[in-house]
């Protein structure tokens, strides 16, 4: 890194810092601190007092069969969501970037999604499914698919994925679509003289330059998975059926707010703090590396 | 290759109704008569209750204890977005022009403690927050609800990258020339980095209006309702009741989504640039 110049001023650089640092001291710092904390300790039912527990906590919700579905559910729940939202958006995105004509239009009705909160989307989406209301479930029964959205694990999970994907594409679609046009002309010139067919052209040149915008989406996508599509499940199954989709953080929510279980759900924010660390890890070190800029 | 071109639009309309036919049906549905939902299910063509539906939703306090209605929550909702969306950009370019602009000591332990935060989002230490929030007494106040969520780096880090793209040289000229580094932000660096407020603005100010876990927790107080709460209230009232106002449902729906939206339709250029520039 090259050196930049810089102001030597003793006190103006710290007064500028202050409010970040104060703001982060007290809302993260401290409350990060003290749920490390709270994970080792067990609090009585009245919360009066708390005692020292050691690892307890832990250890309990690694035999709780209720945290593991949680786990299993939130990684296959994240990876679908991710693929699918990359997938369709790299396809719109390269069609997009194809046509001649009403590419202006196809940007504006793909991109403003984005700006739907996850909750909203989340009671769209329970209102289209909605077992009474809801044409779609009609449209599934007609199909011969006996569709419930507030009894079948599976039917939840469905429409948790495709409201959570619908919300995302738009982003993915933003980002593929200023990678694809980053591209230059010259190389789609000569990639067009030396090769036919455009699938093949698609995967060999402009797949592999897309790569490092895919990854830095991927990594984007699996955060919104984890963290963000809380409003999309707390208005749509909150959780439900039978635990079917409570993601960790849903379930560090319930356990923690609602169930008044401190030390657990303390445990368990502790663990996604490990996942989130070990993601970003990933990201930095393999990922990074296997991508050619 | 021209021939194929059908297929494209073919495939992007696809895409495009995938998009736009939750919205349509929320929307056409909102403007019947809320008996015709109920026995029918949703309508994909619009009826004739639009002003009044609307009206209603606009004025009267629907399923609401006290005197909560659709433009208090918005009012709300517009507090929420804009004080998110000003405060970080204030919080984070003084911290991002320290950091890049000043020698100091201990400069990248400065950096790390802020950047770190990128790591853990709110929702994975939120009942500590929560409990910091309640023993400050900024539980169901403003200030409670925008300053944890202004916790976190995005912004600053967004910062950071856009001045380190900045020549040196203007430092170097601006030094020559005996300006201060207030003079120098005031005078160079801030009209330079217009578009990037813009951009980074308009991100921000959706993030703000679309914050759902940490207001329902915050807040007990139903003045204090954003009208993404709000929805979600009303969602809860109609599953109780016997007669639901599907109808004021999707209106409320349909106003909860207009803002942002507008918003992005309206500035999307500044919008895309920023989200593409802040990936560097």
């Amino acid at each position: 890194m090259e050196q930049r110049q810089q102001f030597t001023h003793s006190a103006l650089p710290y007064i500028l810092l202050v409010p970040q640092i104060a703001i982060i001291a007290v809302f993260f710092f401290y409350p990060a601190a003290e749920a490390i904390y709270l994970s080792f300790m067990l609090e009585d039912p009245w919360g009066l007092s708390s005692t020292f527990v050691g690892l307890e906590n832990y250890s309990i919700i690694f035999n709780s069969a209720e945290y593991l579905q949680s786990v299993f559910f939130t990684l296959g729940f994240a990876v679908v969501v991710s693929f699918l939202s990359l997938a369709i958006a790299l396809l719109l995105a390269v069609k997009v970037n194809n046509i001649l004509h009403g590419k202006s239009a196809y940007k504006i009705t793909l991109t403003w999604v984005y700006a739907v909160a996850p909750a909203v989307a989340g009671i769209m989406g329970g209102f289209i499914f909605n077992p009474h209301i809801g044409v779609f479930t009609d449209i599934f029964a007609s199909l011969g698919w006996d569709f419930s959205l507030y009894t079948n694990p599976f039917d939840a999970t469905f429409v948790l994925v495709l409201v959570s994907v619908w919300k995302q594409v738009s982003v993915n679609f933003i980002y593929f679509l200023a990678g694809l046009q980053s591209i230059s002309y010259a190389v789609n010139e000569a990639a067009m003289l030396d090769c036919e067919s455009d699938r093949r052209r698609f995967w060999t040149i402009t797949f592999p330059l897309l790569a490092p915008t895919g990854f830095f989406l991927l990594v984007i996508n699996l955060t919104y998975a984890f963290f963000d599509t809380f409003g999309v499940i707390d208005t749509l199954t909150s959780g439900g059926p039978g635990g079917g989709t409570t993601s960790l953080v849903y379930k560090i929510y319930r356990d923690g707010f609602i169930g008044t279980d401190i030390g657990g759900s303390a445990a368990q924010s502790v663990v996604l703090l490990v996942l989130v660390l070990l993601l970003t890890w990933v990201q930095f070190k393999f990922v990074e590396k296997r991508v050619h800029y | 290759m021209k021939q194929k071109q059908w297929l494209d639009h073919v495939i992007l309309i696809l895409g495009a109704l995938f998009m736009i036919i939750p919205i349509w049906l929320i929307f056409a549905s909102s403007t019947h008569n809320p008996n015709t939902i109920i026995s029918d299910g949703l309508q994909w063509l619009p009826g004739g209750n639009f002003t009044q539906v609307y009206s209603d939703v606009w004025n009267k306090s629907i399923g609401f204890s006290t005197d909560v209605n659709a433009k208090s929550m918005i009012i709300n909702s517009m507090i929420m977005g804009l004080g998110f969306a000003i405060g970080k950009i204030i919080i984070s370019m003084m911290a991002a022009y320290a950091l890049v602009y000043f020698r100091m000591p201990f400069a990248s332990l400065w950096f790390w403690l802020i950047f770190v935060t990128l790591l853990l989002p709110l929702e994975v230490r939120i009942i500590p927050s929560y409990e910091v929030v309640a023993n400050l007494g900024m539980l169901n106040s403003f200030s409670g609800l925008i300053l944890p969520l202004i916790a976190s780096a995005t912004a600053t880090f967004f910062f950071r990258q856009f001045f380190r793209t900045i020549p040196n040289e203007l430092l170097e000229a601006a030094q020559l020339d005996n300006a201060g580094p207030i003079r120098f932000f005031l005078d160079i660096l801030l009209p330079l980095s217009k578009t990037m407020i813009a951009a980074i603005f308009i991100i921000m100010f959706v993030v703000g209006w679309n914050q759902y876990l940490w207001p329902i927790m915050m807040t007990t107080d139903e003045s204090y309702n954003t009208i993404v709460m709000g929805v979600k209230q009303l969602l809860s009232d109609i599953s109780q009741s016997s007669q639901p106002r599907y109808d004021q449902a999707f209106a409320l729906v349909i106003f909860a989504m207009l803002p942002p939206i507008l918003v992005i339709i309206i500035f999307q250029r500044w919008f895309v640039k920023g989200l593409v520039e802040t990936e560097k």
